[in-house]
This record gives C-alpha cells, structure tokens and sequence, in this order.
C-alpha cells in the first residue's frame, strides 16, 4: 500500500469580532462606511498614540473560547508583529503571539454518514485587522481605506484533525454557526469578516506529517472544498511520482479553481514579534470567567438536542430549525407565542411539530419567495403563532389556513381579523350543515338513488358537494356525520 | 542683570501673586531673551499663543482664581505633540508635522495656567548624550569651559530644554528620559532635573523613543521648582495603559523637611574606572552633606550594573527600531519623489532619519529578528529583571541611593566622540534606573576644575518621589550651587 497517501487539514481562521468599537481605538466599526471616515489617530499610527484595550472584545474572545470549550488563559500577551505595508500604519500589527488569551479546544463535527468526529482546537488570539488598499481606482496609484484598520479579529487555529474538503466545509459551517450563535461574529464570508486559511499536507499511515502548503485568499465554503480538492491532487501526483512538496504559501484563484505559489519558504517574512511595550499582560479574573460562561447563549447542539428530546422533533426537522440563530430564535418565539394564547398550557409535541412544519414550509418559502429576511418581514412569530392557533381550535381549516397566511404578507391585523373579514371562519353549526346537505341531497336525486341502490363510492361525491356549497368552510367531520345520517 | 526671566517658578508665583509683576511682562522677560539667544536651544517659538495665555493667566490673578502654574513661562521639549504648534522630535522626517492633538503632560501644563515660549530642540528622536545628532543642529551649553571658549555639548537628549532653563530663557522646561535624557543635559547645563517612576506621567502624546522606558519629567533651576512641576503633570490616563494609578501625593512639601535618621546607599558598582577624580569627590561630598543633616550612609552592592548598558543598548534599539515603523512616508511625515512602493519607503526613510537613528534601527531590527531574539533582547530584558530586583533589594536596607548623574563634566560639541560605544558610556550611570522604571533626580551639586557643572544622582524606590525632593534639596541647600550667569 505505498501508494496511499492520507490529506491532513488545519485551519487558521480569521473572525471578525462583533464589537462597537475597534481593538484598541474606540472609533465605530460599521461595515461599508465611506473610506477614512472610521479612523482615529490611534487606528493611522500618529506618533505618541497608544492603543488601549477594548474590553469589551477581549470578553467576546471569552465567550468564543468558552463556546469552542477551550481554555481561558488568565494571563495573555499583546505582541508586536513587524512587516511594512501602506494599509498597516504602524509598521506592525498588534497580535497575540507567545501567550494567546484562549487555549486549546474543541468542536464536534458530524459527517456525511453521521460519523461524530471531534476537532481540536489548538488557540485562540486576538488581533488588529489592517487596513485595505485598493488599486483597482486607478492604473497609477493605490488608495488606502483605513476603517478596517484596527478592527478587533478572532484568530482560532485549529489542530491537523481534519481528513478532507467535506470534514473542512463541516466544520468551518460549524463554527460559523457557533459564532452567530455566540453573537461574537457575523459569520460574514462575502464581507470578510470570516476567512480561512487552509493548511494541507498529505502522508502515508503510520508515517509523520508531511510538508504542509498553507493556501490564502479562499474566502467561500465552495471555494474552500475547490482549493482542498485541487491541493490533494496536486500534492499527490507529486509524492507518486517521488517529488518532494514544496514548503509555501500559495493563493487560491477563484477563476481558475487551483493553487498558485505566492512565497516560498526562503521568502517567508520574519516579524520579529516582541511584547508591546504599550499594553501590559492581559489578566483575567477566574470569576470574571465564570461570570461569561454563566451567560452564554445555548448553543446549536444543545438547542438540537433540547427540540428533540422535548418536542420530539425529527433529527432533519431539528438541524434545518437551528441552522442559524435567527430561525431558532423565530420557532421559539413561535412557541412562546403559542404558549401564551394557550393560557400557558404546556405544549404538546403534535402542536410543537405543527409549528415546526409552518416554520420550515409556508414561512420559508415565503422569506424565499419575497426575499425579505426575518427581522423584516411583517409575519412575525406572534401572527404566526395566531394563526396556528385558529387551526388547533378549529376556527379555520388547514386549506383556509395557507390562504390567510398568503393574505400575513400583504394584510395588517391578527389573523382572525383577516378570517372574519373574508368570512372564512370554518362552520360548526350543526344546523346550518345539516340544511346545506339537505340542499345538496335535494339537488342530487338521482346520485342519492343511486347510492341508496348500494353505490356507495358516491359518498365522498357528496361531501366535495356540500363542502363546495359552504365554500370550503363546513368542518368536514360534521358534514360527513350528517351525511351518514340523513342518507341512512 | 537680572531680569524676571532669571525668577524660579516658585518665586514667580510669588511676584504675580503679590502684583509685583504681570504675566506678560514675565512673559515678555522670557520671549525677549529667547529670541536673542545663540543657544539654538528652540527649534519653534509659539510666543502668539503664549501672549493670549498669559492675559488669560493675568485675568485668573486678577480674579484671585489663579491654577498652579497660572502664567509661567516653560519651553517644552520637541518630543511632545502640542497642538497645532510644530513637532518635529529633532527628526527631518517630521520637519513638517502638525499634530493635531496635544499630550496629556502638555495638556495639564496648560490647564494649569502655564505657558508655552516654544518647543525645544533635542537629539533625534531623543537619541543621543551630546544633542549632536538633531537635524536642525546641537544646541549649545550655556556653560563654558574656564580655559577655552569652545562652545560645549548640553548634553542629550533634553539639550535644548536644559539649556533654556540654565540660560533663563524660561522659568523651567520639560523634557523626556529614556536612559539619562533628562538628568545628563541637567548635569551638564548646572539644573535640577527629575525622570519620575515609570507610569507617574502619561506617556499619550509624546513621541516615543523606547516605550518600555520613556518618562516625561521637569528640568528647572531649583528641586523645589521640579516638585511644583511634577505634582501637575503626574496622574493617572486612561489613554496611557502603561500609566499607574497610583496617588499623587502633594510633592512640594517635602522641601525643607529633614532627613535625619535616613539610610542612603552608595552602590559600589557605580564607582566605575572612568569616573573622574573629581566626580569622585563630589560624590564623597555629597554623601558628607547627608550624613551632617542626620542621614546615615551605607555601602550596598548592585551587582548586576555592568550589565546595564549592553542591555540598555539592547531593548532601547529594539523597541526604537520599531516605534519608528511608522514614519514611512505615506502619512504625516515628510515624503520623497519615489517610483513605486519600496522607493517611497526607502528614499523618506534615507532621506528623513540621520545616522544615529538608522543605526539604531538596524541594531534593533537585528537583536529582534529570528535566530538573535532568545540571544539579545530576552537576555537584556532576564538582565533589566534582574536589575530591578538589586534595586528593590537595596531598598529594603535603604531609603535612597546617591551617585554621581554624569561621569565627567560637559565636553566641547567638537570633541564629541564619534564612536558610538564611547559615546554610549556617558550614560552609564543613568540607564539603570530606566531600566529599573525607578525615581531619580539630579541635583547640580559642584564644578569641575574646568568651572563646568556636575551633578548628583538620587535614586527612589518606586513612586517615593517624595524622597527625591526631601533630599534632593538638603543636596542644593548645602551645595550653595553657582548658578550660570551672564558675561560681564
């Protein structure tokens, strides 16, 4: 089997940190504000300026490493790290190098065939972003936007435990998630504000790791898995035909689909990192930490397990409804909604599953359809919760139901106002039905002869008669009681 | 003759608390001399502005409301950014730069009433004992040798600072000490000057030589003057991470208290082979003067000093090298015509820093860069740790350390040696306390053969300025120090 060779993945990944202000300036940090209109004079390295550390992301920093179940350094160092560049102010960028404020982790993965695969997470350190130079303004020079300079960044390094594109884009989707659930970064890929670089080598079993290539600028889970693919066949056909991996950096062309050297090994830059002088050791308070972990969110996992095991959700039904923050938030407050207009009355796994089916089919469809996101679209968990109700109770059918849901969009109002207005409450009265089937039958002599003869498929006949008589609005239990009824 | 700008600070306050006096002309007393002095000790004049502030100061007296330093008259070294007035640090890279801020210590200068004559030259970027290496010139020591007329160095890098305040070109000056900045050139020109504990002063706004050491301290013509200086400029600032919050005790009390039953330590490590006989004698001298004042003098060793200046030598660089990563010629400093990147950062850098400067950039960049970093900058910084803990020990049998400031008089600005290492040595016994973040003052304390001044060194346990001043002004009182005066 020397022909084996086995892909080893790590990851160094860059998250932005959620914050509303930068590492250590207290300038705004909004995405897609006019150029150099975010910058203080900290941010553009003025001389005698000096960073002061933005607590704030330094608690977010927490919380991701406590959601990464990793652990918390209490104490950490900020360090200088040195190259030249016009959208780096200073000359160096302020990192954590030597002393990261959080240790090593983990995150669990489970893969296409439901295999539960444990990562390991081997740091986590804060940092500044840099600046941005655009040179596509103009053939003769380069622009510098510093807003991003100085935004607070989240580097998480991961062990070599991944095997594989599919295991990468698992667990990058994965920790995408965490974060947003963790609300300490958006998750933003088209942004930036969450990259990847992708650390490959391959091996033989049994035998040490082999020469890694680390792969920049891959900045989308297809391009990602496309980078991977091409990187493993590459490296492959090198070690089959006896030649060597090179060790370097290559860039990932979108258009292309493959790896290009950026530097080599000879050109790698040394950054001569040492302790700023500027900002002492960060020390961190053990109850500090507990105090963050006693207020981290529920994270998607747990959440998964909860809507199983409580409402007896299906695993499919359950992944869809936690794959993003927001849509667990929307069923839940579904939920709560539904609580409430029950008087509080514990739900049951038929009315939890109910509202699973509305969240995950009309209402997806529609944020589909119109485009609009949760936090715009005017069918809000309280209205939605309303209608689900007039199904439990009766008051509409589920066929009126998707039409009054249709009508959420456009109409204002509690969906019963939108049924009472229609007039499509459903019909219950037994009276009523009865003379609406007396109508029917009246109508009908020769089918019901033919029925009472023994044709007894006619029945059904019957019901779609009466039904289409009340409009679609008889309760069909009570149409079919009184058709059994009247015809004997 | 004397005039009003040949007034203390503290006897000012006296004279225009009493009337005798006004602001402005205490002011124009100042401004007059500055303008005609040949001691290039000014790089920029700001007398416009002083003018205003002065008829504010005299308004504040008329009132009866006046603030601590309501209109005295200071020079301000070119180190501290002030606030649409010119700061260039002594570099021709910032020939041109305009800060728009102005730095803490500046800013309670101001608060408190004092005003600014102008910005005072120094060595570039503060590096440098002779002030040669400013680009705008060395300023010249008032002092002059008894047998020959050639102008003297100042001494560095506070030379211009120290050379205003000993010409009465001002009422008291600010400078910066990294290694001996502040107390060298006050040695030199026969002034008090005080580097306070690392932390006392806030560091935001001043241009920095090596962070890790920098503190801003006053330079005046009595200890009594410096207490008054330090007790506004000291204080806690969030902007400033590395700043202590620490109290700030009322400094100018401690004038004419006693010191009787004190132990001062003479470290026998500083009677160093170049230390001249008769720095020798006044150090005896010194000791004699404490002793008859009911202080009780002790040997103590501090054995790691010889260390002292290689590591000094080793972190100042370093932390320089990288400081100056900045001025790269994109933003506020001066920029050259250049064909593309590296040019620009090559030909502003060549051009905008002196000799001195790029060889402490090389230096640091090599002690700092991968293969030397275990190798020099983290044995200078296990020898700095080291050296503060001999200090911390030493005190612990004794309240204050006494040692000569400089090893020899102030030498003629053409005799300064050009080689570095010999040029080094003149800091020698100033280093270690910056090393250590501690207290010193140098009190102008006798004169060479040569009719030239020389200083005495008092060294505190941290924040025990309070000490300095107590026996700093029992040194001055029996010194009966010739203060410089005017040829006939």
């Amino acid at each position: 089997m020397k022909d084996v060779w086995e892909s080893v993945i790590g990851l160094e990944v860059h998250a932005q940190v959620i914050a509303q202000t930068k590492l250590f300036s207290s300038v705004p940090t909004t995405f897609g504000a006019k150029p150099n209109t975010q910058v203080s004079f900290v941010d553009a390295a003025f001389p005698g300026m000096l960073p002061v550390l933005n607590r704030f992301c330094v608690d977010q920093a927490i919380k991701t490493g406590l959601g990464l179940n990793a652990q918390i350094m209490l104490v950490s160092t900020f360090e200088r790290k040195h190259y030249f560049y016009p959208d780096l102010p200073a000359g160096y960028q302020i990192s954590q190098y030597q002393h990261p404020i959080v240790g090593e982790g983990w995150m669990e993965i489970e893969t296409e065939i439901g295999e539960v695969r444990r990562i390991g997470i081997e740091r986590l350190h804060l940092e500044q972003d840099a600046g941005k130079s655009v040179h596509d303004l103009d053939p003769h020079k380069t622009y510098i936007d510093l807003n991003r300079a100085g935004v607070a960044l989240m580097e998480i390094v991961t062990k070599p435990d991944l095997r594989n594109a599919e295991e990468t884009v698992a667990f990058l989707k994965k920790l995408r998630r965490t974060l947003r659930y963790l609300g300490t970064c958006d998750g933003n890929m088209e942004e930036g504000s969450l990259r990847a670089d992708v650390n490959i080598s391959l091996h033989q079993p049994g035998t040490p790791l082999g020469t890694r290539v680390e792969v920049k600028n891959v900045n989308s889970l297809r391009f990602i898995a496309q980078a991977i693919t091409f990187e493993i066949a590459r490296q492959t056909a090198l070690l089959v035909a006896g030649q060597p991996v090179e060790m370097e950096t290559r860039l990932f062309d979108a258009q292309t689909g493959e790896t290009r050297t950026m530097r080599n090994k000879e050109e790698a830059q040394d950054y001569r990192y040492f302790p700023d002088p500027d900002l002492p050791p960060l020390r961190l308070e053990a109850a500090h930490i507990a105090q963050v972990q006693a207020a981290l969110p529920e994270l998607p996992d747990a959440k998964k397990k909860r809507l199983r095991t409580t409402f007896g959700l299906s695993a499919y039904d359950a992944d869809l409804l936690i794959s993003e923050p927001e849509f667990a938030a929307y069923y839940e407050e579904t939920l709560e909604a539904l609580l409430k207009g029950n008087n509080h009355r514990e739900l049951t796994s038929h009315e939890a599953k109910i509202a699973a089916n509305w969240v995950l089919g009309d209402f997806f469809s529609h944020l589909n359809r119109t485009g609009l996101s949760i936090s715009s679209t005017p069918i809000t968990p309280t209205r939605l919760a309303k209608l689900i109700h007039l199904i439990l109770q009766e008051t509409i059918s589920g066929k009126i139901a998707k039409d009054v849901f249709a009508l959420l969009e456009t109409e204002e109002g509690d969906p019963m106002e939108i049924v009472t207005r229609r007039g499509w409450a459903q019909v219950t009265d037994i009276a009523t039905i009865e003379a609406l089937v007396l109508e029917v039958l009246a109508k009908e002599t020769a089918q019901v002869a033919a029925y009472k003869a023994g044709k007894e498929q006619l029945f059904g006949y019957f019901v779609g008669q009466v039904m289409k008589a009340s409009h679609g609005r008889a309760n069909p239990q009570i149409v079919n009681a009184q058709l059994k009824k009247l015809l004997g | 003759m004397a005039t009003l700008a040949h007034k203390t600070i503290a006897e000012a306050r006296e004279g225009l608390r009493y009337g005798a006096f006004s602001a402005r002309e205490l002011l124009e007393a100042c401004a007059t001399r500055c303008t005609t002095s040949q001691h290039n000790a000014f790089l920029t004049f700001c007398l416009e502005e002083a003018q205003k502030a002065a008829e504010e100061a005299d308004r504040h007296w008329k009132k009866g409301a006046p603030r601590g330093l309501e209109g005295i008259p200071l020079a301000i070294k070119d180190a501290f950014c002030t606030k649409g007035i010119r700061t260039t640090a002594g570099s021709r890279i910032l020939e041109k730069f305009i800060p728009p801020y102005e730095s803490t210590v500046t800013q309670k200068l101001r608060e408190a009433g004092a005003l600014f004559l102008g910005k005072t030259n120094m060595d570039e970027f503060a590096m440098g004992s002779s002030n040669i290496t400013s680009a705008f010139g060395p300023v010249v020591n008032p002092w002059k040798k008894a047998s020959c007329s050639a102008p003297l160095t100042p001494g560095g890098s506070s030379g211009g600072s120290a050379a205003a305040v000993a010409a009465h070109l001002c009422l008291g000056a600010m400078g910066t000490d990294t290694g001996g900045s502040i107390r060298q050139p006050a040695a030199f020109c026969g002034i008090t000057g005080l580097k306070p504990t690392y932390g006392r002063c806030s560091r935001w706004g001043i241009v920095p030589l090596a962070s890790s050491l920098d503190q801003a301290g006053p330079m005046t013509k009595t200890v009594r003057d410096a207490a008054i200086l330090l007790e506004v400029i000291s204080g806690y600032d969030p902007k400033d991470s590395t700043s202590a919050a620490v109290e700030v005790p009322p400094f100018e009390k401690e004038i004419g208290a006693s010191v009787q039953g004190w132990r001062i330590g003479l470290p026998k490590e500083y009677a160093l082979e170049g230390l001249a006989q008769e720095v020798r004698d006044l150090w005896e001298r010194g000791a004699c003067w404490l002793r008859e004042a009911g202080a009780e003098i002790v040997e103590v060793t501090l054995p790691s000093t010889p260390y002292a200046l290689p590591a000094y030598y080793i972190v100042n660089p370093a932390e320089a090298s990288s400081n100056l990563a900045r001025f790269d010629g994109v933003r506020y400093t001066t920029r050259v015509a250049a064909e593309g990147l590296l040019d620009l950062y090559e030909k502003s850098r060549t051009e905008g820093f002196g000799a001195e400067v790029k060889r402490r950039i090389l230096i640091g960049t090599y002690v700092l860069s991968a293969g030397h970093y275990e190798a020099y900058y983290l044995k200078a910084r296990k020898t700095q740790a080291l050296i503060r803990q001999e200090f911390l020990d030493a005190f612990k049998q004794v309240d204050l350390l006494l040692t000569p400031t400089v090893p020899t008089g102030p030498f003629a600005l053409e005799e300064v040696p050009h080689d570095p290492v010999t040029m080094y040595l003149n800091d020698v016994l100033t280093v270690t306390v910056n090393l250590a973040g501690l207290p010193a003052i140098s009190v102008p304390a006798g004169l060479t053969a040569e009719e030239t001044p020389l200083g005495l060194q008092l060294i505190a346990p941290p924040f025990q300025e309070g000490r300095l001043f107590r026996a700093a002004a029992v040194l001055e009182d029996c010194a009966q120090f010739p203060y410089w005066k005017e040829e006939a």
